[in-house]
């Protein structure tokens, strides 16, 4: 087994905070394992994109939200929810189509939303929430407070041409938006290379007078930094910020997906040298912030966690017929009389 | 052939006879798409011609527009139908119309093709059935094929007509015919005989609906999967319908159409988009203009709801052969 690269950076939060990205990341990990379980009994139906190996990437972030901050992302969303304290419950049941979950049923893994948690929706249109979280930061600014909003999206969807009409107005109305590009080298089969003309794709923030940087995406800490400075920039009213964080997906695209676009040996060794879990972990033990004994704990905890989700969204009824129909108005529209 | 065959070889066969056909989209060139609908075919004909684009619907559809205006013969993907928005203000405003701005100075012979339709678990954002915002755009045709050997044939007629042509796949389709009964095991394409699909060059006249079943006793009028479970309702109802399958929604085969509703005096519209100014609206204004008189009951059609398609309630929204049969009985009792 190769060694393990963390990169070289002394723990700046205190072992509690780690203990708690850590335990967050885990319950990422494991929420997914079993949602590609339940996939594969048949209980998950439809488009299912997994997070698996991207934790780091979200849990940083939220360790930089306030109260009141706003998150919208893609349709790779359950880690999102999660790490922003959605119940993973209601995260499981929405994905086996059932009455309790987040959106009844209705929307399944790629659209849930919290208004709770500020937590503004899994979209599973390529690039379709990037304005939208614009829109959002237009908002709290229009208001006056120092909220920011997080507008998650993937290389991939970097392309989209609405994503450049967004930065414009980003920066031309200085929101606080941070834009944080997920990028994990892949939009589905095809790799960044072979659709992307320049590789760094934080720099064409450049061309908007839009700062950012590249972050190393498996190490949760370097997110966090970073996270951390954008995030001071829009809350202090310079306008938007752009993180492109480069992470990796270990799974396929979607539980449909094989991956055979990439050799294992690319996913392995990423899986060995890189894991964003596994460095924590490391992180913890040498810094002596936790024993073995800590971390079983905390397997164990996420372990009931997310089996009892599972129960819970087995359990749950499947939702009323008359669902179909409704939150489509504010006031049902009457239709013609359908056979 | 499975559908996803017929149509790589469709493109296969045109690579190979002209040079002006070039095929691209999303994944399509090294990945070979997400259907596998164009697999093998960038390592047969290299990437100048068969290659991927970025996740750009908008400037796909501009960019064939722009080739078609060129002479070329461009063939895109867009991956679901249900991401062709961002390309629909490129394939209303520019492809469909710039033969007449220019007075025919250029043309736009494009083919995209886009799988549709619901009935794989797909919810809202991979189930639509947009066929009626295309026939709703003067200068466009469009056309869904239900079987591999009318795919075939089909989508080389659309490559080669002069015209902008929007080719839905109906995705449910793609590896079997599909009656809407979710239950049964599912039937592949080897034991059905439109599986049969010849390797060579053959074409299918755009415009040309196929009767499916002939019949006295009412006309339905279906196309895509819809098509499929017609046949089941009439099995299940026992009433002796005549079965059309469309094939092409615009230009319309008013003539075959006309002539069946004439033979039986009733009708019966099912398509699985939403209902309200669905493709369905416009058949039955047709059919009641051209065939008014001898009409003997109200047309009557089954369609998707008029709802955002569900993730869970698939069979609840999908309008299966129970509801087909419904509407059978409707117009027969009538
Ligand atoms: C407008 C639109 N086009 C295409 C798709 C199909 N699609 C879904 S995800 C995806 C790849 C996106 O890749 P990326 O943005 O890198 O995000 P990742 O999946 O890697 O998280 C594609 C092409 C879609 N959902 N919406
Ligand atoms: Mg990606």
């Amino acid at each position: 087994m190769a060694a393990r690269k963390t990169t070289a950076k002394k723990p700046n939060v205190s072992g509690d905070e780690l203990k708690q990205y850590y335990r967050d990341m885990l319950l990422i990990r494991r929420f997914e394992e079993k949602a590609g379980q339940l996939y594969g009994m048949g209980l998950i139906g439809g488009f299912c994109h997994l997070y698996i190996g991207q934790e780091a990437v979200v849990v940083g972030l939220e360790a930089t939200a306030k109260e009141n901050d706003k998150r919208i992302t893609t349709y790779r969303d359950h880690g999102h929810m999660l790490a922003c304290g959605m119940d993973p419950k209601g995260v499981m049941a929405e994905l086996t189509g059932r009455q309790d979950g987040y959106s009844k049923g209705k929307g399944g893994s790629m659209h849930m939303f919290s208004k709770e948690k500020h937590f503004y929706g899994g979209h599973g249109i390529v690039g379709a929430n990037v304005p939208l979280g614009a829109g959002l930061a237009f908002a709290d600014k229009y208001r006056g407070n120092d909220n920011v909003t997080y507008t998650y999206f993937g290389d991939g969807a970097a392309n989209q041409g609405q994503v450049y009409e967004t930065f414009n107005m980003a920066a031309l109305w200085q929101l606080p938006v941070v834009f944080v590009i997920e990028n994990n080298q892949y939009a589905m089969g095809t790799s960044q290379e072979r659709s992307t003309s320049t590789q760094d794709i934080y720099k064409r923030g450049e061309a908007f007078g839009i700062p950012g940087e590249m972050v190393d995406g498996m190490n949760v800490l370097s997110v966090k930094e970073a996270g951390e400075k954008a995030v001071a920039h829009c809350r202090a009213g310079k306008g938007p910020y752009i993180l492109e964080i480069k992470t990796y997906r270990y799974r396929g695209h979607s539980m449909s997906d094989p991956a055979k676009y990439r050799t294992r040996e690319e996913v392995q060794k990423m899986r060995e040298e890189r894991d964003p879990i596994e460095q924590a972990r490391d992180m913890l033990l040498t810094g002596k912030h936790a024993s073995e004994e800590d971390l079983k704990a905390i397997d164990k905890e996420i372990k009931e966690i997310v089996n009892a989700s599972a129960e819970f969204a087995k359990d749950s009824p499947e939702p009323a017929l008359d669902e179909l129909w409704t939150d489509i108005y504010a006031k049902e529209v009457p239709q013609g009389e359908a056979v | 052939m499975t559908m996803i065959e017929a149509l790589r070889s469709a493109m296969d066969v045109m690579l190979a006879r002209d040079e002006r056909v070039v095929i691209f989209g999303e994944d399509v060139g090294y990945f070979g798409g997400v259907f596998r609908c164009t697999q093998g075919l960038q390592k047969k004909y290299g990437e100048e011609r068969v290659f991927d684009t970025p996740i750009n619907e908008s400037a796909i559809a501009g960019m064939a527009i722009g080739m078609a205006a060129q002479g070329m013969r461009p063939c895109a993907e867009i991956q679901f139908a249900d991401y062709m928005y961002p390309a629909y203000d490129q394939i209303t405003q520019e492809a469909a119309r710039i033969r007449h701005r220019s007075n025919g100075d250029f043309t736009c012979p494009l083919t995209i093709r886009m799988p549709t339709g619901g009935g794989i678990y797909g919810g809202q954002t991979h189930s639509q059935s947009p066929e009626a915002l295309f026939t709703h755009v003067a200068g466009l045709k469009v056309v869904q094929p239900s079987t591999p050997y009318d795919a075939k044939g089909l989508l080389i007629a659309s490559i080669e007509d002069p015209d902008p042509v929007i080719f839905l796949e109906p995705k449910r389709l793609y590896n079997g015919p599909f009656d809407g009964d979710h239950t049964a095991t599912s039937q592949g394409w080897a034991q059905h005989p439109a599986g049969d699909v010849p390797e060579e060059y053959y074409r299918i006249d755009l415009g040309k609906a196929s009767v499916r079943r002939e019949g006295a006793a009412l006309t339905i009028l279906a196309y895509g999967t819809m098509v499929f479970v017609a046949e089941r309702a009439v099995r299940d109802t026992g009433v002796d319908a005549e079965i059309i399958d469309l094939r092409t929604l615009l230009p319309l085969d008013l003539e075959t159409i006309r002539a069946s509703v004439e033979k039986t005096g009733r009708c019966l519209v099912l398509h699985e988009a939403t209902r309200t100014s669905g493709f369905g609206g416009e058949l039955i204004a047709e059919v009641q203009e051209a065939c008014f008189w001898h009409l003997e009951a109200p047309i009557v059609r089954v369609t998707g709801w008029d709802a955002p398609y569900p993730h869970a309630q698939e069979w609840d929204y999908f309008p299966g052969p129970k509801r087909a049969a419904r509407g059978i009985a409707r117009v027969m009792e009538a």
